[in-house]
């Protein structure tokens, strides 16, 4: 069995600027030897710890699509030790990623389902893994209508814009785009607050409707009731939860949420389950 | 068929000495004030007269720091920045002397490091290298309440040999082939008698009149307990010293950190204690557990709520008691056992 805390060594492969105020980044890996790339076969919805030799490790979750081949993407605010150094650092850097890691999105049992995706800031990231996954021909006709709720503070903090463009076009799905305020007098999408817009936008909830949801804390406090008040269902509720990581595969003992472990255990979980997980902040 | 073979005092440090050709071996020794394990120098004999030593010797399988890789941040190497394998000694490895408590703690730890999706290397790599000698207790402290905690004083959940003193000799009880293979390795063959065990037993676990009350801990429901009005109560007292996780038996979070001289560095594995703020800092500055009660709280919940729940094998408490002896201020894990196993949540 291999050593689980040993990263596959990774070619940083490109970096490009992914907000206006250059605080986010998307980082594209090469694994070093190609036969790593398939023990890191993952799915939309997990993460993997970005390790930088004599800086430490990083969880994040995957930004690319396991529909995507040949690389693997991340998109990272930069904040601390790690993200700091990443972000100073050069194409054809050499560092290690580790994973895949934690429970990927329930997509195969959401096949045949319509789907709400609502996500927030930078929290867009295994979203957009989701969306490209749905969207990819082969897997288009196995999902009910899609429809993506995505909110960030002013234009220039949008993610992935050029995709998000090109989603605007298809009509099979529906894309329902925020920010928190702009005064760009030329923005043609809508202006509020993500459980605002939900209300507006999302559809009535029924059996077959499935939420996916993922952002910061406020956010996700503030659309709970108004999915509540949608009528979705705690068990068609699904989140992406984070917290301080190390080892990311459940040992080293700090990332629980009651007896239930982020890494491991998540960090992908129902809100039916999280009803009983304590809230770490009383 | 358990094997009883028969340890002439006269005999033991000769024993020991064979030992030491084929294994590497740990054992109680006087550190400074009191008994800590440590591996045996040549010729040095473990110090059997012992009470309880201060720390656990958890370390044998899980040393409080540990290099898990190597790299060179030269980039003039054609390997720089990639992760080295640190060479590891994992020759047969034995402790000597060890509590019963101490190896339930062992198992109780293999748990978290032996999973059906990962398995530690280092921590089971070390830990299948040890022969587990362990030495039951005829004189318990007074802070002891290992009979509450489904362990006792002559418990051999862990162990590979348990040794009995016996006066002028050990009773030594084979348990595992690998205890067998031991006491062959220390040339102890002489057949022995275990008739005097079970009346000594008894005598020992008579001595242990402490108990930890744990009885309605898994039929409680976790948000009850958590949101329970006791704990700033519990914690008022606690300085967050983290002495209770660094000296407990079955503590097993650690670390990760990147050190770094010149253009080399050790990616190193450290204990860790849920009791630092900083265990639990997000990136972001906002802490889940920032203040004191929350990880009091976490400490209590994860040993008596938490694992109770997760496994089904009783509480991650083995009543070894130094929690209770090294708190400076007096925090004591049955008094928090016995308030959260009363209480009862208004409906």
């Amino acid at each position: 069995m291999q050593n689980p805390y040993k990263a596959y060594p990774v070619r940083i492969d490109s970096i490009d600027v992914a907000t206006e105020d250059k605080s986010l980044r998307t980082f594209t890996f090469v694994f070093l030897n190609p036969e790593d790339e398939q023990k890191f076969a993952y799915e939309s919805g997990q993460f993997a710890e970005l390790s930088i030799p004599g800086k430490g490790e990083i969880p994040i979750g995957i930004a690319s699509s396991p529909t995507e081949k040949g690389f693997v993407r991340f998109t990272v605010f930069r904040t601390g030790l790690v993200t700091n150094h990443l972000h100073n650092m050069k194409v054809g850097d050499i560092m290690g990623v580790r994973g895949p890691l934690g429970h990927p999105y329930p997509l195969k049992d959401l096949e045949g389902k319509n789907i709400v995706i609502i996500g927030a800031g930078f929290a867009f990231t295994t979203l957009r893994s989701t969306i490209v996954y749905m969207l990819n021909p082969e897997n288009r006709s196995r999902f009910g209508k899609i429809d993506v709720i995505y909110g960030a503070r002013n234009p220039g903090m949008i993610l992935y814009k050029d995709e998000l463009t090109a989603w605007e076009q298809r009509d099979d799905i529906n894309m329902h785009i925020t920010v928190d305020g702009t005064d760009d007098p030329s923005w043609k999408y809508h202006t509020g607050f993500v459980p605002t817009i939900t209300e507006k936008v999302a559809p009535q909830a029924d059996d077959n409707t499935y939420a996916i949801m993922c952002g910061p804390p406020m956010m996700l406090k503030f659309t709970k009731p108004v999915l509540d008040k949608l009528g979705y269902k705690h068990e068609n509720i699904i989140l992406s939860l984070e917290n301080r990581m190390k080892c990311g595969i459940g040992i080293c003992g700090r990332c629980n949420i009651g007896k239930e472990l982020i890494c491991k255990d998540g960090p992908v979980f129902t809100l039916a389950q999280l009803k009983h997980m304590p809230e770490e902040d009383t | 068929m358990m094997k009883i073979i028969n340890i002439d005092k006269q005999k033991w440090a000769g024993g020991v000495e064979s030992l030491s050709k084929s294994y590497r071996l740990f054992g109680p020794v006087k550190d400074v004030d009191c008994h800590n394990f440590k591996e045996l120098k040549q010729g040095e004999q473990p110090d059997l007269s012992y009470g309880n030593t201060k720390l656990s010797p958890k370390s044998v399988v899980f040393p409080p720091s540990e290099a898990m890789f190597t790299y060179s941040l030269d980039e003039s190497n054609p390997e720089h920045h990639i992760l080295k394998d640190v060479p590891k000694d994992y020759s047969p490895r034995a402790v000597l002397g060890m509590r019963p408590c101490d190896a339930k703690a062992v198992s109780l730890v293999r748990m978290n490091f032996d999973t059906p999706e990962y398995r530690d290397p280092y921590w089971m790599d070390a830990y299948e290298a040890t022969t587990f000698v362990g030495l039951a207790c005829e004189n318990p402290c007074a802070s002891c309440f290992c009979t509450s905690t489904g362990c006792g004083p002559y418990n051999e959940e862990g162990l590979d040999v348990l040794l009995v003193d016996n006066g002028n000799a050990y009773i030594a009880k084979a348990l595992t082939e690998k205890g067998e293979k031991l006491l062959a390795s220390g040339g102890f063959t002489d057949a022995g008698d275990a008739s005097a065990v079970d009346a000594k037993k008894a005598a020992a676990e008579a001595k242990i009149t402490a108990k930890i009350e744990t009885d309605k801990l898994s039929e409680k429901v976790i948000m009850d307990l958590y949101d329970a009005p006791f704990w700033h109560d519990v914690a008022f007292a606690c300085i967050n010293c983290c002495t209770c996780t660094y000296a407990c038996p079955t503590c097993w979070c650690f670390d990760i950190q990147d050190e770094n001289k010149g253009c080399e560095g050790v990616r190193m594995r450290n204990w860790d204690s849920c009791m630092t703020p900083l265990f639990t800092m997000h990136g972001s500055g906002h802490n889940p557990r920032d203040k004191k009660h929350q990880r009091v709280r976490q400490r209590f919940m994860h040993k008596l709520k938490y694992f109770v729940d997760k496994y089904q094998k009783g509480i991650m408490c083995v009543g070894c008691g130094r929690c209770v002896q090294q708190c400076p201020v007096n925090l004591d894990i049955r008094t928090v056992s016995k308030t959260m196993n009363d209480y009862v949540a208004k409906s």
